[in-house]
């Protein structure tokens, strides 16, 4: 999918978990996109970020580096 | 195992009550019945057919026809059995000499006005006044016309001279389903007052008075067809002559023997007899055991079945290696083996995870389960989805967060007890007619309507039905309505501090009041961005509040959104806070679209969960699985439609099955969906007909309709229901059996020798289904999820003691404006929908004869934008959006607010969907259908997109003539 496709569906998740109690927003971000997102889709992600993460939310960025700590590259 | 069910469907004359028990004497028999029941009705049930005409028990008594009437002792003259209550010890004579010499008078004044016809009559044979003449005895009429008086009937044309009969009337015949002759009227008003009671819709009357009276569709020059009749048969099946008389019978002759089964159009799941007549399907009636409709039909169940039929439907299997080759018909197994050899070819080639399927919302659950196996099992990926994912996938999601399952809380009986009925983002007259008239039922009774969508829909003000309150939202703006109405609600101390205490988790409540309690929620500060007027809304959510019994009815205009998922969770906020949880008359109640739509995300059809709603991640969860099916299940979810499509054009996803679903009309940016298509190197289609997908299709697979298989469809309410196979399947094969043949050609090994067999696989290993099997549903004649141990009578209301997840969970739901916004380009807001007689992309209904009501899809428009435009109503007009553009014609209405155009999506050669972005929920992908930023313009014909599809369309339909 296009950058600018998966920098606005990833950015979405974190407006929302942004809007909720707590302080765990990255941790609830990056388990939504573990639950949701295909390993490809994930993977895109890390390229995006590995490239500078350019459009990409803060709390998307900080999710990012806790999914990496599990993911396996598909 | 049977599978023919004879129905007992005695009428039993009046309608059920529920009163205390009360005893009484009916010709010598002692008879107990619930206080208010008919003395007709004590008969029956004591087995005592009193004649009667005017009677039906799904209608209220009336009285006309005094053909019922007994003698009861201590009263004076003869009561009509129908309109007399039951009193305690009340004795009661049904066949005295005395009420039979009425009965015969009556009888013989109803024949001196009928024609004597009735050998070659349609409904000879099937004829309730034939049939009374033959119980009261009647053997002679002695009532002649008057000498020099003219003709006194209404049934012949002209007298012996030739002069015409001014009393008689041609035949309607106007609607395509069904005919009105007046001449065999015997004005018993069953018709009028089921179109009043039953249906709704008040469209008939009876005009004129004494001999003159004569039932009318609408106005003086209307026909049936022109009246505001929708056409749900209803009349027709209440008409005891052939006056109202289906075409079918007319044509076909009365049937011989019925077979019970399910609707395959929409969610509500409505039970069917399928009358036949030898192997011929001659008419569809609704079945008044049938739990869900209660013996009410709508036109598309009743009558658009002839697509099973139509000329265009595909019976042989077809490949082709490209796409730009025309079709060539083969047998099974070459289909099997060329289908089955590309799949595994491009997993070899590009990875196992390159290829997934689609499982579809109108096949059966045993038909979905197996497809989404073949992805789990055989491919060894869970790329498979469903059209869920663009339409209820965020109630999904919403609910499961909240209350811990996405599931409906009621069942459709529930509607008559509830008091106040907020629609949010549904069309239910159009979208599910059968709820609709058993909602409009309970409004005219007195329940109170609150209706939140951007247009004016007929619930707003129809007959005998208003809403209290209209709150007519900008599309998109959803969240910020539901959250001011619990800013309300919270505000003024409105809410059910025992539930809430009780059910939800207080932590997470008190978090949310102080959320919801900000100003910047309130209707005043958000009728801005809203356009929604603050006093009313305000009165709304007082109205929800405290006026009772509350529930909450959705549709996809909720969902299909880029908040989607918020709104659903604001609604489930909403029920919480006002305690309208867990008993009859409230609750979140999700319409689902189609037939089939809850049970295909019941069987896992979602990339990320297993049957039951378990996500792939539980090791636990994959070993029942992984034992059962002796494969290794991946961990991993798979793609979802959108990101399969995505995938597609990256060049990672080669290969789909698509089973009984058309995503290139259904799904929105259908240029991307084309592109996505396009990229594949094998695409499967399994479809009744070459459908908008097929044109990108390698394979094509012809399937079944729901009249040749055996199954069950689960309906909004989680009700699993049959559906029994009624004539052979025209193509060879059931869709499971097709399925089956795919897998086992790719090296499955299945052996399912019927579909009772798959639901007993789908009972073991999912425990919501665990105690359900085909003995049961025989049985029962339908069940509610969960059936398991706990509950094995299935399970009506949820919720009742307590949450699924435990404590109910309020979620905070900010508003977020959606990136599509109106601007100079494209200044108005295009939103989606349905109309009556068509059904989603229309494959089925616009090959029927319903295409007399909806020929094509209307742009609707405010006048005001429309004057501004230069455009008048019916003109061509340009659509265009940033995705595309297209022409269609422009229908001048106010239900739509000024700054909102809608369309409906049942045509390919409008092909909404060109216009609708590729913007999604942010939780589950579900597209965002219901607003797209558009300009509208004059246009000259069709758009350059509109010419080169119909081009491609009709190079890819092109099917090689059969070798000799």
């Amino acid at each position: 999918m296009s950058p600018e496709k998966m920098v606005h569906m990833a950015n979405q998740i974190a407006t929302f978990f942004k809007t909720q109690p707590g302080n765990d927003q990255a941790a609830r971000i990056a388990a939504h996109l573990t639950d949701y997102w295909e390993p490809r889709m994930l993977d895109q992600l890390h390229d995006h970020v590995g490239a500078g993460g350019k459009g990409l939310d803060d709390l998307v960025i900080a999710a990012e580096a806790e999914i990496v700590k599990t993911h396996v590259r598909a | 195992m049977k599978d023919f069910i004879i129905p007992n469907d005695r009428d039993m004359g009046t309608p059920a009550k529920s009163g205390a028990p009360v005893t009484l004497e009916i010709d010598g028999l002692p008879v107990t019945v619930p206080e208010g029941t008919s003395v007709l009705r004590a008969a029956a049930e004591a087995g005592i057919q009193i004649p009667k005409l005017c009677a039906s028990d799904n209608l209220e008594a009336f009285g006309s026809c005094r053909l019922c009437v007994v003698e009861i002792e201590g009263r004076r003259g003869t009561p009509a059995s129908c309109t007399t209550p039951v009193t305690p010890g009340m004795v009661v004579h049904t066949g005295s000499s005395k009420v039979r010499k009425i009965r015969k008078g009556v009888m013989e004044l109803y024949i001196s006005d009928h024609p004597l016809d009735c050998l070659t009559c349609s409904a000879n044979g099937d004829c309730e006044l034939q049939d009374m003449a033959g119980a009261v005895g009647l053997r002679n009429v002695r009532y002649e016309a008057p000498e020099n008086g003219g003709l006194a009937n209404h049934f012949e044309a002209r007298n012996t001279s030739g002069e015409a009969n001014p009393e008689w009337l041609p035949k309607d015949d106007s609607n395509p389903y069904f005919s009105y002759d007046p001449s065999k009227c015997i004005v018993c008003n069953r018709c009028v007052r089921a179109c009043e009671e039953v249906q709704g819709t008040f469209a008939l009357t009876i005009e004129g008075r004494g001999f003159d009276s004569r039932v009318a569709a609408g106005g003086p020059a209307d026909d049936f067809l022109a009246s505001d009749c929708v056409s749900c048969g209803a009349c027709v099946q209440a008409c005891p002559t052939a006056t109202l008389q289906e075409k079918s019978i007319i044509e076909l002759g009365t049937p011989d023997r019925s077979v019970i089964t399910t609707c395959a159009y929409c969610g509500v799941g409505c039970s069917f007899k399928a009358e036949m007549n030898g192997d011929t399907l001659v008419r569809m009636t609704p079945y008044k055991h049938g739990k869900a409709n209660r013996g009410h039909s709508c036109v598309k169940g009743r009558f658009a079945y002839g697509y099973a039929h139509h000329k265009d439907r595909i019976l042989k299997p077809m490949i082709r290696d490209q796409i730009s080759d025309p079709w060539r018909e083969v047998e099974w197994d070459e289909a099997m083996t060329f289908a089955a050899t590309r799949m595994l070819g491009l997993q070899e080639k590009y990875g196992k995870k390159s290829i997934g399927v689609i499982t579809s919302s109108r096949c059966t659950n045993e038909e979905t389960y197996l497809v989404q196996k073949l992805a789990r099992a055989v491919f060894g990926n869970n790329n498979t989805d469903t059209c869920a994912r663009v339409c209820h996938s965020p109630t999904g999601y919403g609910l499961g967060q909240t209350f811990g399952t996405s599931a409906g809380t009621q069942d459709f009986d529930s509607v008559e007890q509830t008091d106040v009925v907020v629609v949010i983002g549904a069309n239910p007259t159009d979208g599910h007619p059968v709820f609709a008239s058993r909602l409009k039922k309970r409004l005219r009774e007195g329940a109170k309507l609150i209706i939140v969508d951007p247009r004016r829909i007929d619930l707003v003000k129809s007959a005998h039905v208003a809403a209290s309150h209209h709150l007519p939202l900008r599309p998109g703006t959803n969240v910020a309505v539901v959250s001011a109405l619990a800013h309300v609600i919270v505000t003024e101390g409105l809410m059910d501090q025992d539930f809430i205490r009780e059910r939800c988790d207080w932590d997470e409540f008190q978090h949310y009041a102080e959320f919801i309690s900000n100003p910047r929620h309130s209707p005043e500060t958000t009728a801005m961005l809203t356009g929604v007027d603050p006093a009313e809304l305000r009165a709304a959510a007082r109205l929800f509040a405290t006026g009772g019994n509350g529930s909450i009815y959705y549709g996809l205009g909720v969902t299909e959104h880029s908040q989607g998922s918020t709104t659903v969770m604001g609604i489930a906020n909403l029920a919480m806070l006002t305690g309208n949880m867990g008993r009859p008359g409230v609750g979140v109640n999700p319409l689902r679209g189609q037939n089939n739509v809850q049970g295909a995300c019941d069987m896992g059809s979602f990339p990320h969960e297993l049957p039951g709603y378990r996500h792939v991640k539980g090791p636990e969860v994959r070993k029942v699985f992984e034992e059962a099916w002796g494969v290794q299940i991946d961990a991993e979810p798979g793609l979802r439609i959108p990101n399969m499509l995505d995938a597609a054009v990256d060049g990672t996803f080669k290969g789909l099955y698509c089973q009984g679903e058309d995503i290139l009309q259904s799904d929105p940016d259908t240029k991307h969906v084309a592109a996505g298509l396009a990229a594949m190197e094998c695409v499967i289609v399994h479809d009744l007909f070459l459908n908008e997908t097929a044109n990108y299709a390698h394979v094509f697979l012809p399937g079944s309709t729901f009249l040749e298989k055996d199954g069950t469809f689960t309906n909004a309410e989680r009700r699993i229901n049959r559906v029994r196979k009624v004539i052979p399947p025209l193509n060879g094969y059931a869709d499971w059996e097709i399925t089956q043949m795919l897998a086992n050609a790719m090296g499955a090994g299945w052996h399912y020798t019927h579909p009772a067999r798959i639901m007993d696989e789908i009972a073991a290993t999912t425990p919501s289904f665990a105690g359900v099997d085909y003995a049961l549903l025989e049985e029962k004649g339908s069940v509610q999820w969960p059936c398991n141990e706990a509950h094995p009578e299935g399970t009506p209301l949820m919720h009742v003691d307590g949450f699924m997840r435990g404590k109910g969970r309020f979620i905070v739901t900010e508003y977020v404006a959606t990136d599509e916004k109106t601007g100079p380009r494209f200044p108005l807001l295009l939103t989606t929908g349905r109309i009556l007689s068509q059904y989603n992309v229309g494959a089925q209904t616009r090959r029927t004869d319903n295409v007399v009501w909806h020929e094509e899809d209307l742009l609707e428009i405010h006048p005001h934008d429309a004057e501004v435009r230069g455009l008048k109503d019916g003109d061509w007009v340009r659509l265009a959006s940033r995705a595309g553009e297209t022409t269609l014609r422009a229908k001048l209405t106010d239900r739509v607010s000024p700054g909102v155009v809608y369309t409906t999506f049942h045509h390919p050669d409008t092909q909404a969907n060109v216009i609708t972005t590729d913007y999604s929920d942010w939780a589950t992908n579900c597209p965002e259908y219901k607003v797209t930023a558009v300009q509208v313009s004059l246009s000259n014909g069709p758009t350059d997109w509109q010419e080169e599809y119909a081009a491609q369309a009709a190079q890819a339909r092109r099917i090689l003539p059969a070798a000799e």
